[in-house]
């Protein structure tokens, strides 16, 4: 009996092991520091062929300063031969989802949203500058073998209610440090009803919890979305008597709810905050910036016109291309959205939309902490649906009021 | 190892947009993190920790990878950090970095005079009784001791 983290990391929780990493990533946030480290090491590249750099923080350059570092790393990716993305392709979390990560990989990024991968039954986890920088150096990194708490998820989602409304529901269960040092695993009949999409999103936010990553067991719905993409994927099984709490949860009750100023752990029914006036409306990130979400936002302002600012940013270019390939862009600008180049916008408050002192933005987005979008701004955090409504609306309305 | 300092008391859940904000971030010059650490938090907060023993609520260092939020701390002259829980990735990139960490229940008045010994697994302030620390794993031992993970990757090269 063992928990998936135990199985792929090939010990009991608890354990600590010296680990090959399957696929290692940082982007131009995290990777102009990891460069550096790894400079001082002195060593060589350990292993070039699972490593990739992949541009999504501030995309294109802000500054002259932001330009000149990623020069630097872009050339030095072209000189090591190591796989690069440039401005333009997307946020690293979602590239590594569009048919890289398989089951069973160990996956570690330079970024604390890694754990979004754990959506295919891989182990991925986030690290900071110096770990990546060995892993370049050595190609392994330790490890401890997280304990995990199992979300057991019975029902379906219904009435405007999405995998983000789940997810902020779990994450004000656990609280911001309720799975510090643990894994979550997501399992039950409610978890084969949820979508790769929206599975993506629930374990995107397993870090506002302090988890080290967030796995759904591989099933139908991971092989078809990965045979999409030309590969195999096999299923993996839960066992029982493996985890140290349970947290049972039944979908049909999650209403749509945000995350107020300013913890992701604070959330409130929609409806008890309506008629909070909001300046911006942000639909993006590795959150909800993949095609169904622009597709849900598409179908919901469609035939009108939006009433505050609203900035879409894609988290792909596949996923732009879709959405462009189907109407879904040219819904959300005629509805009078804006459109951002894919990768993060302004979730890190660097650019593409900062908010200004006092002002509200309802976001998609994972985090809502204090100034992150700019200084004196207050965050809410929601889902795709809420987005819509309060764009719609002007201030913080939910779905549920929608045709 | 064995450390002393003056405590700073911070709040539970400080995550590390306040440690150091999102728009410092990307510069050539690295000494910019010290100078803004905990801006947003208490502006006169970074002419402070030098010298200082960080005595932190919970869940200290959660939120974002950036080892900016570490570097910050360990280059204003931050002496260590005590809290009772700390955020995994913050943990990890502090013991790479070579700034001393210790997850322990610490009473404790601003100023007082915080007394850290890591390898006994014990921490103090002023006069009170000493309190024990979790203690880290012989592989976390030998990072802090060797400087850092880049110092101790280039001792074994």
């Amino acid at each position: 009996m063992a928990t998936l983290s135990e199985r792929i990391l090939g010990a009991p929780a608890g354990t600590c092991v010296d680990r090959a990493v399957d696929r290692a990533y940082v982007h131009d946030g995290t990777g102009v520091l990891t460069l550096g480290t790894f400079r001082t090491i002195g060593r060589p590249l350990a292993a070039p062929e699972r490593l990739s750099v992949l541009f999504d923080h501030i995309v294109p350059a802000n500054t002259s300063v932001t330009a000149d570092l990623q020069a630097e790393l872009r050339r030095f990716a072209a000189e090591q031969g190591i796989h690069f993305t440039d401005v333009g392709e997307g946020i690293c979390h979602q590239l590594m989802s569009e048919g890289t990560v398989l089951p069973g990989e160990v996956v570690i990024g330079a970024d604390s949203h890694t754990c979004t991968l754990g959506a295919f039954g891989a182990f991925a986890t986030g690290v900071g500058a110096t770990d990546m920088a060995a892993i370049w150096a050595t190609g392994e990194t330790w490890l401890r073998v997280p304990e995990t708490i199992r979300l057991e998820l019975s029902g379906r989602l219904h009435g405007g209610a999405e995998a983000k409304d789940l997810a902020l529901h779990y994450v004000s269960r656990l609280g911001m440090d309720g799975a510090t040092y643990r894994a979550l695993e997501f399992t039950g009949e409610g978890a084969a009803t949820i979508s790769m999409a929206g599975r993506l999103t629930c374990s995107n936010l397993a870090i506002e919890t302090g988890a080290k990553a967030g796995l759904f067991y591989s099933d139908e719905t991971t092989r078809c979305y990965l045979a999409e993409f030309g590969l195999e994927a096999e299923a993996q099984c839960p066992e029982e008597g493996c985890y140290v709490a349970d947290l049972g949860i039944d979908l049909g009750a999650v209403e749509p709810v945000v995350a107020v100023p300013d913890r992701v752990d604070t959330i409130r029914p929609v409806r008890e905050l309506e008629a909070t006036p909001v300046d911006q409306v942000f639909v993006g990130t590795c959150t909800n910036g993949r095609y169904e979400d622009l597709a849900r936002l598409a179908s919901l302002l469609k035939g009108h016109r939006v009433r505050v600012r609203t900035i879409v940013v894609p988290a792909s270019r596949r996923t732009l291309l879709e959405a462009a390939r189907t109407g879904v862009v040219t819904t959300l600008v005629e509805a009078g959205c804006t459109i951002g180049p894919p990768g993060c916008g302004p979730c890190l408050g660097t650019h593409l939309g900062v908010i200004g002192e006092g002002e509200v933005c309802l976001s998609t987005a994972n985090r809502n902490f204090r100034n992150r979008m700019g200084v004196g701004g207050e965050i809410y955090l929601g889902s795709v649906g809420t987005a819509a409504a309060t764009a719609l609306a002007g201030e913080i309305t939910s779905p549920e009021a929608l045709p | 190892m064995r450390l002393e300092g003056r405590a700073v008391l911070l709040p539970a859940d400080v995550d590390t947009d306040q440690i150091i904000a999102g728009r410092y971030l990307r510069t050539k010059d690295s000494s910019v993190w010290a100078a803004h650490a905990f801006e947003d938090l208490d502006p006169s907060l970074a002419g402070r920790l030098a010298g200082a023993v960080l005595v932190a609520g919970p869940n200290f260092g959660c939120g974002s990878s950036r080892e900016q939020a570490a570097r910050a701390l360990r280059d204003a002259g931050v002496v260590g950090v005590v809290a009772p829980s700390f955020a995994r990735i913050f943990f990890r990139n502090a013991i790479n970095l070579g700034l001393p960490i210790a997850e322990a229940e610490l009473a404790c008045e601003e100023g007082e005079t915080v007394d850290l010994d890591l390898a006994a697994g014990t921490v103090r302030a002023g006069a009170r009784p000493s309190v024990p620390c979790r203690p880290l794993s012989p592989r976390m031992q030998a990072i802090l001791e060797a400087g850092g993970l880049v110092e101790l990757l280039r001792g074994r090269a």
